[in-house]
């Protein structure tokens, strides 16, 4: 609307304008280049020959493509037990994340919840003091969570802030008139909730499954504390020994020399940057109109 | 009598209150349940720092012993260091990665077309949803001194072949400018926010006066969202002792260990690889003091400044 309005005026754009607006296209072209082109060149070089990558003939396009890097990363069985992992951390941690939030955000939209003031007290003081790493781990192992997938999936299962957007989501978009409305009528609060609340909230639900599941998908800290077993492990700790640890030698028990070797670990790196980042960046923009929503709702005070 | 009488009523009241209330208690209670389990449990838990902790005793069990493990954490040398570390890093990061955000929304907002503003916003929200781990390791390939392409651009250039991700003098730089092509384009979101509700009546009104938009930008944009600014910029002063260890942690080798020893990394080394449980909780419990007294303080200082406050 505001650009509708500056168009209607263009008679009136000066050349110190127009000189403005040159150069904030430039700058804002060579921001998308600067973060577009390292995961572009991920990509490329992913599906390059090592050699031609290693010796920076890489540039702009693949050369001599070749699928090898990938055929390694799916023919790892580890690779498939991580992402399959993460896909059960993810979702099951995201289901209770979404559980535990929406339930707590309605009880403090209803009006005259004679408790709200409390409660809220009570789910603010996490957000500013914490145990820290010790207690916490203590507490874990006292429950008996160590080394197990219920403490991935337990573990961050309420984000606090995200409980506050949540109400500001049921706020904006649940009428007062209609839950009291019902409430009169004799509907109960289970039933305000469930067949009011949650349908009229899908979109603000759609905004928290994202913010949780890139949580839970990008998740390392937990699985490098919490898990011995191997067998657990997370795609971000599977990532970790390739990426940064250089354990990347089951992945060519068929490859004898050491030079040949260092070649497919560096194939390897790069298709794994992209074979567990894909999900996440194909899935976001689909969703960026919700979730900006969110993020602006959220950010209004209180 | 009278008294007797009150109370009657006031407990028919809360007999009432209780059976309306009931299934909002029964609602809130798995937040209730957990934030009691995985917060509040540990925050009593705290108590360690001040006891010599012993496994069998478990934490109420075990002796107490005053200010020990701080006393301890403060002569040692670990102290310094990684204090001095943890804020050089913090304030580098604040002074580079809290203006970036905020400019980039100027930019965005001045778009006069709709679909190019979009693609940016696309675009740079991207890095937001990759993994630390993918950051990190995609730093380690593209600035390999042998075979990344940073490198391999910066010898065509007549540079000198650099160890960026090795060296320590990199490791401040590497740090803060991965985290601002992480995420000043998620960042921005919230003061392309406060800029939408910018009254267009302005933007008219100064155009009449034969404002330039650049201008525009510098007595309308930037004066509304000054607000939201203050506000991020205590909640950022509260953080500043805790960057968190994921990165730092990832990005250490021997080599910059000097350097890229923050607290964070230092607390979860001594505490889950050492097993110094009470000492890690010292150091632990040692920032989020120093947390909460930025926080409280850059908030009183705002209160009194800009009249803008977290509560």
């Amino acid at each position: 609307m505001k650009h509708a309005v500056l168009n209607r005026r263009k008679i009136r754009r000066t050349s110190g304008d127009i000189l403005f607006d040159t150069v904030n296209y430039i700058i804002l072209a060579l921001v998308m280049l600067i973060v577009l082109y390292p995961l572009y060149f991920v990509a490329i070089a992913s599906f390059s020959e090592p050699n031609m990558v290693n010796t920076g003939q890489v540039v702009l396009l693949p050369k001599s493509p070749s699928l090898d890097g990938y055929r390694r990363i799916f023919n790892n069985a580890k690779i498939w037990n991580g992402y399959y992992n993460t896909i059960l951390y993810t979702v099951a941690g995201t289901a209770l994340n979404i559980s535990l939030t929406m339930t707590v955000a309605y009880t403090l939209t209803v009006h005259r919840f004679s408790i709200k003031k409390i409660l809220l007290v009570y789910l603010m003081i996490p957000v500013y003091f914490s145990g820290g790493l010790i207690p916490t781990f203590l507490q874990v192992k006292a429950l008996g969570l160590e080394n197990t997938r219920l403490a991935l999936i337990i573990l961050n299962g309420l984000n606090v802030m995200n409980a506050i957007i949540a109400r500001s989501f049921i706020r904006s978009s649940v009428p007062q008139e209609l839950s009291e409305a019902a409430e009169i009528d004799g509907c109960s609060h289970f039933g305000i909730f469930f067949r009011i609340v949650l349908p009229l909230t899908k979109a603000g639900i759609a905004v928290l499954v994202l913010y949780y599941a890139v949580a839970h998908w990008n998740e390392y800290m937990l699985a490098l504390i919490y898990l011995r077993n191997p067998k657990l492990y997370s795609l971000q700790i599977i990532l970790r020994e390739i990426l940064l640890q250089n354990q990347a030698q089951d992945f060519m028990d068929d490859i004898v020399s050491a030079t040949e070797k260092q070649r497919a670990a560096e194939l390897i790196k790069y298709g794994v940057v992209i074979v567990s980042s894909l999900p996440m960046l194909i899935l976001y923009p689909f969703l960026q109109k919700y979730f900006v929503k969110g993020t602006l709702i959220g950010s209004i005070k209180g | 009598m009278k008294n007797n009488r009150r109370g009657m009523l006031n407990g028919k009241k809360l007999k009432r209150t209780i059976t309306r209330e009931w299934q909002l208690y029964l609602l809130a209670l798995p937040a209730v349940i957990y934030l009691f389990l995985f917060h509040y449990v540990p925050m009593y838990g705290v108590q360690i720092a001040f006891k010599d902790f012993v496994a069998i005793k478990g934490i109420e069990g075990s002796p107490w012993v005053g200010f020990k493990h701080f006393e301890r954490f403060f002569s040692t040398y670990m102290f310094e260091r990684a204090f001095s570390n943890t804020l050089i890093l913090s304030f580098m990061g604040l002074l580079i990665g809290f203006p970036v955000p905020i400019i980039l929304a100027l930019l965005l907002n001045q778009l006069p077309g709709k679909k190019f503003k979009k693609t940016v916003q696309t675009v740079t929200y991207a890095p937001h949803f990759i993994s630390l781990v993918v950051i990190v390791g995609m730093m380690t390939l593209l600035f390999s001194p042998n075979t990344g392409i940073v490198n391999k651009a910066l010898v065509q250039l007549g540079g000198q072949k650099t160890n960026f991700m090795g060296e320590a003098k990199y490791f401040r730089w590497m740090y803060v400018l991965s985290g601002v092509w992480q995420s000043a384009g998620w960042g921005s979101i919230i003061y392309l926010a406060a800029l939408s509700s910018v009254d267009m009546g302005l933007y008219e009104a100064a155009r009449m006066d034969g404002c330039s938009r650049f201008g525009l930008v510098l007595h309308i944009d930037i004066p509304s969202i000054i607000p939201t600014c203050v506000i991020m910029f205590i909640m950022e002063m509260g953080r500043l002792m805790s960057l968190g260890y994921q990165k730092a942690y990832l990005m250490q080798n021997d080599l910059n260990l000097s350097v890229s020893e923050i607290i964070d990394t230092y607390t979860y080394k001594v505490g889950l690889i050492n097993n110094k449980f009470s000492y890690s909780s010292a150091i632990g419990l040692f920032t989020s003091v120093v947390n909460i007294i930025l926080l409280v303080g850059a908030n009183t200082l705002s209160r009194k400044v800009t009249e803008e406050s977290l509560w």
